[in-house]
């Protein structure tokens, strides 16, 4: 494929994230999606513009929502003739959604676009049991009166239930904090290693909000001003102090504390041609460079559910001709602080690298110093869509802040053994 | 009329208005407020003055241009819609009696929301002691019949320069408007700074411009925001993060954008600056809205409470001003238009910080209009010192002492924010080239500090 053109992220804007059953427990993923929709329409001065596109989704969707993005762009202020489309791929709905606008910037198709993402853990949709949709569906098909008699006899009050789906995979039925706890024990990552993690995650994000550097990437929700989940006075002792909430047994290492919680957020990201930016007025942050989207075996293969970023890396590396030392700033997404330690640890390991990545030499290590300086999902929280969004804005920003050819490497994993990587580099 | 405003909404029903008849109770009406499209006045303007009344020889031609219908003789049956008396041409008091033989008969004659525009000259320019006491009592003429006008009628005194009398054509057409709904009984000082009267386009006078205005989330600055977009100009509405959600709606909702940041921050000017010169291409109007109180006694205001107010009120402004007057900041013919209030002039129980920084920028206006540099380059600066407006946070006020509030005014109502909008609006324009130094008071002539 040959780009002709560079997509450059021009801006973001999200909502504070909130925790489940917070604030935002009454709002729907519509509500927040406009809402972060707007924010971003204000502070870029779109009102009443025809975008390219809009792209956008959620991980965990009613089935009214069968147009979500586009319903929020019909309530927002943005023209009504921007195209809309629903993006779904787990947690990295919001970076692929990202891929994809910038994609078809660079290909020449739009010139402008929006990514996005949306999640409520509060506002979850509730099924009935399957034996009773069944039921319920044979009753409709019903034609005649006997038919229709014989659907409802059908009916027994023990199909009465609800269920509330949960973060599950199907395929081994295992949560995903308790995939996370066995790949953490395989590779023997230390509870404090992981709590020292999200404290620093909660100190950069404190920071950052302290020094403005959130003042024109959030915006307000529903009186939120900024992420509750941030604790900016937690403490390793604090974190120490948490029971183990996966895994069993003395090797359990995963707390809440270091693990994200369920949470309600949206997050959008503007995108443009450097032409389209300069005639509305605004300034390129970063250049989408390239992407790689990855998956795994988890199921019968020996690969832990949330290690596809591992995978993804390198195979983003070679095609760049880039090392994992090339980067001024990384930004893996803290699903649980494990995630982040282990994709680390495997990176750095030998057999690893040879035996799962193929390489030569491990991948090596990073600086430490240069991973989510500005915190990431283990205090901001996690609605499962809108984190690619937030980082991918966040990131844009501290790459244009630190100058022309800083290069950025976004990773994020997700359900389904999969993980989405990118590359941003200052514009 | 706001509409937790029952007394006015009774007073105008059958019932209500025969009650305070009786009772000699104050009987405010609906204010004519301004729609673009709407004509100057509803009804004739009567025209008159003393001698060769050379600023109704110098504005005939803009006002008629305006679509004003000028009349030299009073109507027999219809209602006029205003009056202008030029007494420019007054050499002593034994002059004024051309303005009550013109003004006396005309008042019964006036409609609705009239309007009694006087014409005259600043007393500090008179050359004789009779003439400085004739042009002084202009002003208690217009002040005294603001106070006997009647159903939303107002009086007000335009002041202007030997030969600069066309430079006055904005503010009267200011005052004649319903633009001016809750402007009572107020003077304003027109210069001689040179006017093109002809640059402006009456739907939109500010086409073109570009405007920032503080404290754009709620309330008075939100509507500043909406009135200076309708009038034309293009937006940057400003107000601390926190108010980001309210920001966010009114930037969408004038088609401007949305700068969340605290005025009081060391470089608040110059990331206002580059906001509107990377997005808009510069910066033309300035509105300093954003303001908060944190009334008590001053025996019991701490060093904490009393500091906040002068940095957001004040001191915040001359800051961000650093920045924004400077030679590369706002463009030439700029527009800087500060908000006082009611109590920085007559001081206010309980708000002795608030009304400290009040009056403080009216000092401002006064040290800024005039600045040689910014004289030079066209740049004006106003304030606006609102009276009782309506607004989420009068409605807070307990009703007895709201009421009081209402009432005590020549037009025995509150204003409503789109009236402060409007008086920015009219100092914000090209036409005003010539206004500068003015505080002006919307209060509906009220009664304090009057």
């Amino acid at each position: 494929m040959t780009t002709t053109r560079r997509a450059a992220v021009l801006g973001g804007n999200r909502i504070p994230f909130a925790r489940q059953f917070g604030p935002y427990a009454e709002a729907s993923n519509q509500d927040m999606l406009t809402a972060a929709l707007e924010g971003l329409v204000a502070r870029h001065g779109l009102a009443g513009e025809r975008l390219g596109e809009v792209a956008a989704g959620a991980v965990i969707k009613h089935s009214r929502d069968f147009n979500l993005t586009r319903e929020a762009v019909l309530g927002s202020s943005l023209s009504p003739q921007t195209p809309a489309y629903d993006v779904q791929q787990a947690c990295g709905t919001g970076l692929e959604a990202a891929v994809l606008v910038a994609n078809k910037i660079a290909l020449g198709q739009v010139d402008s676009g929006i990514a996005g993402g949306v999640d409520s853990a509060s506002d979850a949709p509730v099924v009935v049991p399957e034996r009773l949709r069944r039921k319920l569906l044979r009753l409709s098909r019903a034609r005649t009166a006997g038919q229709r008699a014989r659907a409802a006899a059908a009916l027994r009050p023990t199909d009465l239930g609800v269920q509330v789906p949960a973060a599950t995979e199907p395929r081994t039925g295992m949560s995903m904090g308790e995939h996370m706890a066995l790949t953490a024990a395989r590779w023997g990552i230390e509870r404090q290693a992981q709590d020292e993690l999200a404290l620093a995650s909660h100190h950069n994000l404190a920071a950052a909000y302290e020094r403005g550097f959130f003042d024109d990437l959030v915006t307000p929700y529903l009186g939120l001003t900024r992420d509750q989940n941030l604790r900016p006075d937690t403490t390793l002792e604090k974190l120490a102090s948490l029971r183990t909430a996966f895994g069993t047994g003395p090797e359990a290492t995963l707390t809440a504390g270091n693990s994200t919680p369920l949470s309600d957020g949206a997050s959008t990201v503007l995108l443009g041609t450097p032409e389209w930016a300069q005639a509305h007025g605004l300034t390129p942050l970063a250049w989408f460079v390239d992407a790689e989207t990855a998956a795994v075996d988890y199921v019968g293969g020996e690969e832990g559910l949330l290690l596809a970023p591992a995978y993804a890396v390198p195979r983003l590396l070679a095609r760049q001709g880039l090392t994992l030392a090339d980067f001024d700033l990384y930004e893996i997404h803290e699903a649980f602080a494990s995630t982040v330690l282990t994709t680390l640890a495997a990176w750095e390991d030998e057999e690893f690298c040879h035996e799962r990545l193929g390489l030569d030499a491990p991948l090596g290590a990073i600086d430490r110093d240069r991973l989510n300086v500005t915190g990431s999902s283990l205090a901001a929280g996690h609605p499962f869509a809108a984190t690619g969004g937030r980082i991918v804005a966040t990131l844009a920003k501290l790459l244009h802040e630190k100058g022309s050819g800083a290069r950025g490497l976004v990773s994020i994993c997700a359900a389904g053994g999969q993980g989405v990587v990118a590359i941003l580099e200052a514009a | 009329m706001a509409r937790s405003d029952r007394y006015t909404a009774f007073v105008n029903t059958g019932v209500g208005a025969r009650l305070a008849t009786s009772l000699g109770l104050p009987r405010p009406v609906p204010l004519r407020r301004y729609t673009p499209g709407q004509p100057v006045t509803e009804g004739q303007v009567l025209v008159g003055g003393h001698g060769d009344t050379p600023a109704v020889t110098a504005l005939r031609g803009g006002l008629t241009a305006a679509g004003v219908s000028l009349t030299e003789t009073p109507p027999e049956q219809e209602r006029l819609g205003g009056v202008v008396l030029d007494l420019t041409a007054a050499e002593t008091p034994a002059d004024l009696e051309s303005l009550r033989a013109t003004l006396a008969p005309a008042l019964r004659r006036l409609g609705r929301c009239a309007r009694v525009v006087v014409v005259g000259r600043d007393p500090r320019g008179a050359g004789s002691p009779a003439q400085r006491a004739a042009r002084r009592a202009l002003e208690g003429v217009t002040r005294s019949v603001a106070k006997e006008l009647r159903e939303g009628a107002t009086a007000n005194l335009v002041l202007t320069g030997d030969g600069h009398e066309a430079a006055a054509l904005g503010t009267v057409l200011f005052f004649l408007s319903a633009r001016s709904a809750y402007v009572d009984g107020q003077v304003v000082r027109v210069g001689d700074a040179e006017v093109d009267t002809a640059a402006e386009s009456p739907e939109g006078p500010l086409t073109g411009k570009v405007a920032v205005v503080t404290g754009a989330a709620r309330g008075i600055g939100a509507d500043i925001a909406r009135t200076l977009a309708r009038d034309g100009a293009t937006l940057v509405c400003v107000d601390v993060p926190a108010a980001g959600a309210q920001l966010a709606q009114v930037a969408n909702e004038v088609g401007g954008t949305a700068l969340q940041l605290d005025v009081t921050s060391e470089d608040a000017g110059a990331r206002i600056l580059d906001h509107a010169r990377t997005r808009h291409g510069g910066l033309d109007v300035v509105v300093h809205n954003a303001g908060i109180t944190r009334d008590k006694l001053l025996a019991n205001t701490d060093a904490d409470r009393w500091g906040s107010v002068l940095q957001v009120n004040l001191l915040s402004i001359l800051r961000m001003n650093e920045a924004l007057l400077a030679k590369d900041g706002l463009r030439d013919g700029g527009r800087v238009v500060l908000v006082s209030s009611i109590a920085g002039i007559a001081g206010n129980r309980g708000q002795s910080s608030y009304a400290a920084s009040k009056a403080g920028v009216i000092g401002l206006v006064d040290g800024y209009s005039c600045d040689p540099g910014l004289r030079r380059r066209g740049v004006t600066v106003n304030a606006v010192a609102p009276g009782f407006i309506e607004t989420e946070m009068t409605a807070r006020i307990p009703l007895a002492t709201r009421e009081v509030g209402r009432r005590l005014s020549s037009l025995a109502q509150g204003g409503l924010p789109v009236d402060v909008a409007e008086t920015i609006a009219y100092f914000a324009a090209d036409a005003q080239s010539a206004v500068s130094g003015n505080v002006l008071r919307v209060c509906g002539q009220s009664l304090l500090g009057a």
